[in-house]
């Protein structure tokens, strides 16, 4: 018969200890699959990945609040697309890892390869050790946070959220950027097409602070980073520049 | 894409697993590229001695007593061990430009795929996992390698076209990425002397360093002039008989991942492709920065 007492039904088991999967015997398509049957962070609210030896598209699509540690190093869009999950590679992460993320937290533990953090709408990418080329392209309101430096190209055409760089920048940083804003602790090889240096309001220390603090920094203060961002004169076309094309 | 592996051993007691641990590199970029592979081995043979690979379509017909006809030609003593399409002629090194030219001569649809005193070069249209079974690559022992999987963008889909490319004596090059001055470079290197047997772009590439090695510069200065001369999207990995080198173009799009340890230097386009080797755990590895030569040698 079915009863209608809560008190009789029977109790929501919460298993805390991690769903592991092992890529040296499970394939990443069953993994994957398996994350995105998860209908919410209830029932097994942490994950762990054994072996990924350099896989692509790991923990690729994940939408509930859960935790999902990756105990090795990643190839290709690790944690692409993610919403609400909490990712961490205990490792180096490939090309694109957090691309197109939406919300919830990646931190990557060792360096990130090219494109970090692409097209990023939201959540936080942190990235421990050092992110290479194009770091931030394209942004679109993700936080990213590097403790080490960045490579060339960063936050190409980016066009909101903030990017913070404990350590230094490579060249043209910040081409074509729009409205994002650029915290650089270290020196800036060259900055792009558009992107200037800006003055540190109380309002800026105030963001940075906040992004330190959930990226888990406390050995610098926001006082010594510079900010970068938009000069905003190629938002219009300009009828001086007409033979430059 | 295209995938590119590369191991320079500063180990020797690793030198007898060269080509398994190479071959298993290979492999695992099978998907950056199935069109075809290519592997160069260096294993210095005996003192005084050098090698020449030569390919063959009709290999049963072309090597039947090539060697012994080699050898009368040349006026030396030719031995040749014979690996499917592939020949490696072993022949005194002082007479490798006489040999190469009597081979020309005998065997006109005869291919030369290198030549030096260190350099076997084994490629062909197919799968990493085929190239590697076909010419037994797992067996063979060395000092360093390159291989390469190709995915063709720039010409046609053949033995010839796949990479490593060698271009001058123990040099080899192989190449993810396009050159868009190729041609007009071509027409410059004929100009200056060097021989083509394709269109590809990579062979360009090759020959351009053979051209800059051949007037002098060493290695490391002839990666250093292609960042000048070259333009387009390259990663690169050259051998030499005693060295081993690495450059990326300035925007640096192509993949490039390298690791070193006491034993050893290797590159892979991709982490994937380094994951299994030995003590990889506790390697530095990192990725090679944009116009940036790097080069080891023995």
């Amino acid at each position: 018969m079915h009863s209608t007492n809560l008190a009789t039904a029977p109790l929501h088991e919460v298993n805390y200890a991690p769903k592991v999967f092992d890529l040296s015997k499970n394939t990443l398509r069953e993994f994957n699959q398996a994350l995105h049957e998860v209908k919410d962070a209830t029932g097994e609210p942490n994950w762990e990945v054994l072996n990924p030896k350099g896989s692509h598209a790991v923990a690729v699509g994940a939408e509930h609040p859960i935790s999902i540690d990756v105990q090795g190093s990643v190839g290709y869009y690790c944690g692409g697309m993610n919403q609400n999950a909490t990712i961490t590679v205990h490792g180096s992460a490939g090309p694109g890892v957090g691309e197109n993320m939406m919300s919830g937290t990646i931190v990557v533990k060792g360096d990130a390869s090219q494109y970090a953090g692409a097209t990023g709408r939201g959540g936080l990418l942190v990235i421990e050790g050092n992110a290479s080329s194009r770091c931030g392209i394209s942004m679109k309101g993700i936080n990213i946070v590097v403790r080490g430096n960045i490579g060339h190209m960063s936050a190409f055409m980016a066009q909101s959220g903030n990017l913070v760089v404990l350590g230094d920048a490579g060249d043209a940083l910040g081409d074509s950027i729009y409205e994002a804003r650029l915290f650089v602790r270290g020196s800036v090889k060259s900055l792009g097409a558009d992107c200037i240096k800006k003055e540190m309001r109380p309002e800026h220390i105030a963001i940075l602070k906040d992004l330190l603090d959930r990226a888990g920094i406390s050995d610098v203060k926001p006082e010594e980073f510079t900010r970068y961002g938009s000069a905003r004169t190629l938002y219009n076309f300009n009828i001086d520049n007409a033979d430059a094309y | 894409m295209c995938g590119i592996v590369g191991l320079f051993l500063k180990d020797k007691s690793l030198e007898p697993q060269l080509g398994a641990l190479l071959s298993e590199m290979l492999v695992t970029m099978t998907d950056r590229g199935p069109d075809s592979a290519g592997i160069a081995i260096y294993g210095a043979g005996a003192k005084g001695q050098g090698k020449i690979t030569v390919q063959s379509a009709a290999a049963e017909e072309d090597f039947k007593g090539l060697d012994a006809e080699l050898g009368r030609k040349i006026g030396a003593k030719v031995s040749a061990t014979i690996k499917s399409t592939h020949a490696v002629l072993d022949v005194p090194a002082d007479k490798i430009g006489e040999a190469r030219a009597a081979i020309a001569e005998l065997r006109p649809n005869v291919r030369i795929m290198g030549a030096g005193e260190a350099i076997e070069i084994y490629k062909e249209v197919g799968l990493p996992i085929e190239v590697v079974q076909r010419f037994d690559v797992t067996k063979m022992s060395g000092s360093h390698g390159i291989g390469h999987t190709r995915m063709a963008t720039e010409s046609a889909v053949t033995t010839l076209g796949a990479h490593p490319f060698s271009t001058g004596p123990d040099q080899c090059l192989v190449h993810n990425g396009s050159l868009s001055n190729h041609n007009n470079l071509r027409r410059e290197l004929i100009r200056d002397g060097m021989r083509f047997e394709t269109e590809n772009d990579t062979e360009v590439a090759a020959a351009y360093l053979s051209s800059k090695i051949a007037h002098g510069q060493n290695l490391g200065e002839a990666l250093e002039s292609s960042l000048n001369d070259l333009d387009g999207f390259f990663t690169f990995v050259v051998g030499t008989k005693n060295g081993f080198g690495v450059v990326r173009d300035p925007i640096s799009c192509k993949p490039a991942v390298m690791a070193e340890t006491d034993q050893y230097v290797a590159f892979g386009s991709e982490y994937r492709a380094l994951a299994n080797l030995p003590g990889i755990e506790e390697a530095r590895v990192w990725e090679p920065e944009p116009s940036t030569v790097y080069f080891w040698e023995h």
